[in-house]
């Protein structure tokens, strides 16, 4: 349906209306503050509980995660694929564990499910990688953005 | 001897003419990144150079250096003369403009315009009206149904609009008695009303104020630009009339469509405010100077080229701030205001200004 808005003389002119826009530019123009974040200098400051990159936390060097199966059983990309082993004092531990980024949909369920502590997620954002190799055990494992 | 006398003056003109039109280009869509990026509370480009200044040069090389493409389904030939055809009228047009006065050198007048045309006014009005078949040429060649939408938009657009805009300039030839270009800038410089020790100069738009906004709204219109800009209707009709266009072809036209600004400008610089006329306070700086002789003149000619140029610039800047300030019409919209407002308005003015040149007001 077409509304027809109701309009004075003086505003069917357009003049002073039109004059009055440029003054609403001009002075975002002029005292308006820019919102710009300049990125590879300043970064998008986020909440501590934002849900980023992955990895396993770590207590003296040894990986907290027992490959107890809790976290791909929860996951709900099913993107968590663990192989377990055992070490010579008969503990069990990842031999492998690896995310597919990819599917992940950062749900932070895994993090919920483990009883060790052991997979978090940091508040990393930046997480691109040139090589299909990334997101191994040894990747996760290096503690960054450590919380 | 006599050839060299206006061969050297001659060339020297077209050719301070061409590069300086030439430079307006980048620093136009310099100002207009940055100005609309400001106004949007957004920083602009602001990597390449100081303030982002080489930006626009950067883009110039990318543009070269890009892939000459021609998609298979055009016609060539039109295709490529298209980007030619709009770029050859926009540079003419800027022809008849005088940038300053006039300068004695071994007694000869050398006026600072590159042809002071009898038929000046006249001449860019057909001029720009030679653009609008780059447009269509364009659009056609494309064989492309958002491109030829976008050339019918336009041509129906620049008809629509070139009536009142030459009605609008009428009045401007009534008051000064002649279609000269560098004798309309001249007589602005005569004083309109004295009011003690204050003058108003017979400025254009003193005495034509109601002529200017039309003038100045057909302008928008004959150069595509905001709010006016249907024919390239990114959100209706892709990108309109230049859609097939890639790399330098495309920058031809973006460089037509500047110059195309800066003619505009000029005229309504020459036409309304006093042309190379000195800005007020100018004159005072001028006899301050500590200058005789040819240095003095060579100064003032040097002051008027500033003065025309601030009030060049000053229209430039007006074409990007309305650019970032107004929505963009709707068609009906568009053709109503021209034929049902503008038409007859400028027609009422025409009117007005001869009773009023009768009555011996102006």
């Amino acid at each position: 349906m077409l509304v027809k808005a109701k309009k004075n003389a003086l505003q069917n002119l357009y003049i002073v209306e039109i004059v009055k826009g440029l003054a609403i530019t001009m002075k975002n123009m002029l005292f308006g503050k820019t919102v710009t974040i300049q990125y590879p200098e300043e970064r998008r400051q986020y909440s501590e509980r934002y849900r980023g990159q992955h990895y396993i936390k770590a207590t003296n060097g040894v990986e907290n995660c027992t490959a107890c199966m809790l976290c791909p059983t929860v996951c709900p990309a099913e993107c968590i694929h663990i192989e377990a082993g055992e070490r010579p004092d008969k503990e069990k531990y990842p031999v492998k564990f690896e995310i597919d980024v990819l599917r992940c949909c950062f749900c932070g369920m895994c993090e919920e499910a483990c009883p060790k502590d052991a997979i978090k997620l940091s508040n990393i954002y930046e997480m691109s990688q040139q090589q299909r190799e990334a997101y191994d055990k040894g990747f996760l494992l290096e503690q960054r953005g450590n919380k | 001897m006599d050839s060299a006398m206006f061969w050297i003056p001659a060339i020297a003109k077209v050719a301070l003419v061409a590069i300086v039109l030439l430079q307006v280009v980048p620093v136009m869509i310099w100002v207009e990144r940055r100005g609309s990026a400001l106004m949007q509370n957004r920083l602009g480009p602001n990597r390449v150079g100081p303030l982002g200044l080489l930006q626009s040069a950067v883009d110039a090389i990318k543009m070269i250096f890009k892939e000459d493409f021609v998609p298979a389904h055009v016609m060539p030939f039109y295709f490529l003369l298209a980007p030619v055809a709009a770029v050859i009228p926009a540079f003419m047009s800027f022809a008849v403009i005088p940038f300053a006065s006039q300068i004695e050198l071994n007694g000869q007048i050398i006026q600072f315009q590159i042809a002071d045309l009898n038929v000046g006014l006249l001449y860019i009005l057909s001029i720009t009206s030679i653009g609008v078949y780059a447009i269509i040429m364009a659009g056609w060649a494309s064989n492309n149904k958002y491109a030829l939408l976008g050339s019918l938009r336009s041509s129906s657009q620049m008809i629509s609009y070139e009536l009142s805009m030459g009605l609008s300039l009428i009045g401007i030839v009534m008051v000064f008695s002649s279609v000269k270009l560098g004798d309309i800038a001249r007589a602005q410089g005569e004083t309109l009303i004295q009011l003690g020790s204050l003058s108003l100069p017979k400025w254009g738009i003193f005495v034509q104020p109601v002529g200017f906004l039309i003038f100045l709204t057909s302008t928008y219109a004959e150069t595509n630009r905001l709010p006016f800009d249907l024919p390239e209707g990114e959100s209706e009709i892709v990108a309109g009339y230049h859609l097939e266009y890639g790399a330098m072809k495309f920058a031809l036209f973006m460089l037509a469509e500047y110059i195309n600004m800066t003619t505009a400008s000029a005229m309504c610089a020459t036409l309304y405010f006093g042309g190379w006329q000195l800005l007020p306070g100018m004159s005072w700086i001028l006899g301050q100077l500590p200058l005789d002789g040819m240095a003095s003149e060579w100064a003032r000619v040097a002051f008027e080229a500033a003065s025309f140029t601030i009030k060049v610039g000053f229209f430039l800047w007006l074409f990007v701030w309305v650019r970032w300030t107004l929505p963009r019409f709707r068609y009906d919209q568009l053709m109503d205001l021209g034929w049902k407002f503008m038409l007859p308005l400028s027609i009422l003015n025409i009117f007005v200004t001869a009773f009023m040149i009768y009555r011996g007001v102006i």
